[in-house]
């Protein structure tokens, strides 16, 4: 759920609010029985490899197969401190001064096809994750530069042991893509688990027609006592939102776990009055401004701080909100998580002045000092209609306000990449999507390309990497606050690097019948439907 | 007749063998990597050794001759090879689609059939009354219609009408279940597409019907055969319409044709996982082998098409002999 800080800093006063979550949180006892249809807004996932993916396509079809060693809390996803063991017994507490993290697993745990899960098949697993071979792909190994070796000492033990303590490390490690495989099979085919699915999650697979749906039945052998409830679920593949909202119209499925935008929220509510229920969260996605400073102007601060200065969130995200899945100004960090900026330590960065006539001033007068009065650029997006097409529509019309002249080219993700990764653009509205909340690791997007690769500005910065390894080695929270604090002002003000846009809001309408489930900062976490039932 | 389809049979080889050649070079020459799309579609950079095992795990390190031969070798073997993208045999990634597009395919040109010839034919016969002019007015409704905004329009109108009458919005299911598992399922998802692309296909038809046989009705054969007395039926029936269908029987087999692999919005406007929509991902995804059987398939469903065409004008005109 949407925090009240981060709501007063939205300066937005209505949101939509939740039955489900009213429900559950009553005490309702979940009913045992039926199968849960969703949608999955894709036509088909790349692989169903989660070491490998980063795409929710995998996540929302095979993550109720599988099990983690630690994840954010089911029963309250939206916190972002709240980690809990799965396979796992008893959070441990770290020894060494923090650089040792010991884990008792469950016992009597089994794999689908009947064999004991061990600390060995965790051990591996995470070995793969943090340490792949080579011709193997992990996405989030970046994630793990803290760790130093994973092992499994006994049948029932796991040690993770890293090079420098970090506050970073517990986040990271509720990877909700951290699904844990089977050693044998790791052993001899890195490759095996992006073809096939074998896991020990809560549901057993039990079909799959390619880009159609995915099925899975009841595993009666789960750990968990009494779950899952259901007794099994079906996901469809609909790469068309119109498709899946007409689906949640007719009840040819319960919902989509991903999110969809104002205007589908307002017509199912419309249409289904108290027969839907309506899920919001702050998302932990945004979409960033990034110019490219190995073209001119861009490589000139002033003008990277003048595009900052001409655009107005604070009025622009009330507005954008009604029609765009974004919603909340905030810094680099998530604004749910402690460590996000408030209103008033935003207020004095470039693209936060609270008198936006002041603010363009400025921008005015840097331009002209730069050189670059009415300067005419491309804006580089991509073309996905929610949020993308509508902040990059918004940011030209914000930047004319100050005699700027830009069109859009709007590419397809493939060469949108493409573009990326080549520098042919002058500015882009990247994106930095994140899972499991973790502001040490989410703000790695904004480091030079040669520390964090994704970074396509194609600038260096030294004194921004030290102010960030700095930030990642302090385990003192309220020092790393104001470390923060000092990264934020250099990369969004002093330096501007990159420009925020609003963040993203995920909306999850559901028919009202289904319980247990709730929101998450991420639309990558809470997806193994162990907890899901239906009241029908 | 058996000698004309054994060289039609093997006219086809080389129509095939033009066709791979030319769906390999253009695959060739689209910029990208089915590699660099698979592994980075997120946005991620990727390691160049894991690219670089992603080529040599999909014979893409090889010389582009030597993809070339063995992709004819295997396709002559009517071996299609296996997805570059999701790793299945590309045989089974058509053979799950295959099944929907052809039923849609087969109800449409039921449809188009059942509509366009009777008032195609009634049309032409009433020329310039008030039926010729409705008749006219639907056809080339029908062809100026996108068939995938009647396919919104129409299941929007289901949901509403379902809503209206019986207070809870219905539309038909949206996961495939075969005929033989389950017909009502499969039929009820079935129809509304074939209607939507039916509608246009009938338009089409009717217009071509009507025009030949307005063109047929002015023939000496036909004044000789009612100066005869002959009945008006027999005249329409026998002499009419079966000379006035040679045109319609090409279009229709052109149609249905396209309407395997074509179906590409449609398909997505009513989430039907079909050949069409598996098109469309194989470019986009750069899967060459995928692509390259799915061209092959749809040129080997316009050959054999065309076939059967000219083997039915045999059949409505006497006259045409084959040798």
């Amino acid at each position: 759920m949407i925090r009240a800080s981060a709501l007063a800093t939205a300066g937005l006063g209505a949101i939509f609010c939740v039955a489900s979550v009213s429900a559950s949180a009553a005490g309702e006892s979940p009913k045992r029985g039926g199968t849960l249809t969703y949608m999955i807004p894709a036509d088909a996932p790349p692989s169903f490899d989660g070491h490998r993916e980063t795409t929710y396509a995998t996540m929302h079809a095979a993550a109720p197969f599988y099990s983690v060693l630690i994840r954010v809390d089911p029963d309250n996803p939206s916190s972002t401190t709240d980690f809990v063991c799965d396979l796992c017994i008893g959070m441990p507490k770290p020894t060494d001064e923090g650089k040792t993290y010991t884990f008792k697993i469950r016992q009597g745990v089994k794999f689908h096809d009947g064999t004991p899960l061990t600390a060995a098949d965790v051990a591996a697993s995470w070995q793969e994750i943090v340490h792949p071979p080579d011709g193997v792909s992990s996405a989030r190994e970046s994630y793990f530069i803290m760790v130093d070796k994973v092992e499994a000492t006994d049948p029932t033990t796991v040690v993770f042991r890293l090079k420098f303590a970090t506050n970073a490390f517990l986040p990271a490690l509720a990877d909700p893509f951290a699904w844990i495989y089977k050693k044998e099979i790791l052993d001899k085919d890195p490759h095996w688990y992006e073809k096939n699915i074998m896991g020990s999650g809560p549901f057993k697979f039990a079909g799959y027609e390619i880009g159609q749906s995915i099925k899975g039945v009841r595993n009666p052998d789960y750990y968990h006592a009494g779950q899952p409830y259901l007794d099994g679920f079906i996901g469809i593949f609909a790469a068309k939102q119109a498709v899946r909202v007409d689906a949640i119209r007719a009840d040819r499925a319960a919902m989509e776990f991903r999110g969809l935008p104002p205007s589908a929220r307002d017509e199912l509510v419309r249409e289904l009055g108290d027969k839907i229920t309506v899920q919001a969260s702050d998302w932990n996605c945004g979409n960033l401004v990034t110019p490219n400073h190995k073209k001119k102007p861009f490589d000139d601060v002033r003008v990277r701080r003048a595009l900052a200065l001409a655009i107005d969130s604070w009025h622009g995200a009330p507005a954008l909100a009604k029609i765009a899945t974004v919603h909340t100004v905030a810094g680099i960090v998530f604004p749910g998580s402690p460590l996000a900026a408030s209103k008033q330590e935003l207020e004095p960065l470039a693209g936060f002045w609270p008198d936006i006539g002041k603010s363009r001033d400025e921008a005015r007068r840097l331009l002209k000092e730069a050189g670059a009065e009415g300067l005419k650029f491309e804006l580089l997006n991509r073309n996905v209609d929610q949020p993308y097409k509508y902040v990059g529509t918004w940011l030209i019309d914000e930047w004319s306000k100050v005699g700027l002249q830009v069109t859009q080219r709007v590419l397809p993700t493939g060469p949108f990449f493409d573009a990326l990764r080549h520098g042919t653009f002058d500015v882009t509205v990247d994106f930095n999507c994140q899972g499991v909340v973790n502001p040490l690791m989410d703000i790695g997007k904004f480091l030079p390309h040669s520390v964090y690769e994704e970074n396509y500005g194609g600038y260096d910065d030294q004194k921004e990497i030290d102010l960030y390894q700095a930030l990642l080695h302090e385990t003192d929270t309220s020092k790393q606050r104001a470390m923060i604090r000092a990264f934020e002002k250099y990369v969004l003000d002093t330096q501007t690097h990159m420009i925020m846009t609003p963040w993203w809001y995920r909306i999850v309408p559901a028919r009202s019948y289904v319980r247990g489930w709730k929101v998450s900062p991420s639309h990558y976490v809470n997806q193994d439907l162990a907890n899901v039932w239906l009241e029908k | 007749m058996y000698r004309y389809i054994a060289q039609r049979v093997l006219l086809a080889i080389p129509t095939l063998a033009g066709a791979a050649a030319l769906v390999f070079v253009l695959m060739r020459l689209i910029p990208g990597d089915v590699c660099v799309v698979r592994l980075g579609s997120s946005g991620g950079n990727v390691d160049a050794r894991v690219i670089a095992a992603c080529h040599a795990e999909l014979g893409l390190d090889r010389p582009v001759i030597l993809q070339f031969l063995d992709f004819v070798w295997n396709f002559s073997r009517l071996d299609f090879g296996i997805s570059m993208w999701s790793g299945k045999p590309v045989a089974e990634e058509i053979a799950t689609r295959l099944p929907i597009s052809l039923e849609i395919a087969v109800m449409a040109t039921v449809f188009a059939i059942l509509i366009a010839i009777p008032l195609g034919t009634i049309s032409a016969l009433k020329q310039n009354s008030w039926i010729d002019h409705v008749v006219r007015t639907v056809a080339i409704a029908g062809i100026a219609t996108p068939s995938f905004w009647l396919g919104i329009v129409s299941i929007l109108a289901v949901l509403e009408i379902s809503n209206a009458f019986f207070g809870a919005p219905w539309m038909p299911p949206i996961d495939y279940v075969p005929f033989w598992e389950d017909p009502l399922r499969n039929l009820s998802m079935a129809i509304l597409p074939a209607l939507t692309v039916g509608y246009r296909y009938a338009a089409v038809s009717m217009r071509m019907t009507r025009s030949a046989m307005l063109e047929v009705l002015r023939e000496d054969y036909i004044r000789t055969a009612r100066s005869k007395g002959l009945l008006e039926r027999l005249v329409i029936n026998r002499h009419a319409l079966k000379n006035a269908l040679l045109p319609v029987v090409t279009l229709i087999g052109i149609e249905f044709a396209f309407l395997i692999g074509g179906l590409v919005v449609t398909e997505q406007v009513f989430n039907l996982n079909g050949v069409g929509r598996l098109f469309v991902l194989a470019v986009q995804n750069q899967d060459y082998t995928l692509t390259q059987a799915l061209v092959m398939l749809t040129v080997a469903i316009f050959v054999f098409t065309n076939l059967a065409v000219d083997l039915l004008y045999g059949w409505l005109d006497p006259r045409i002999r084959f040798g």
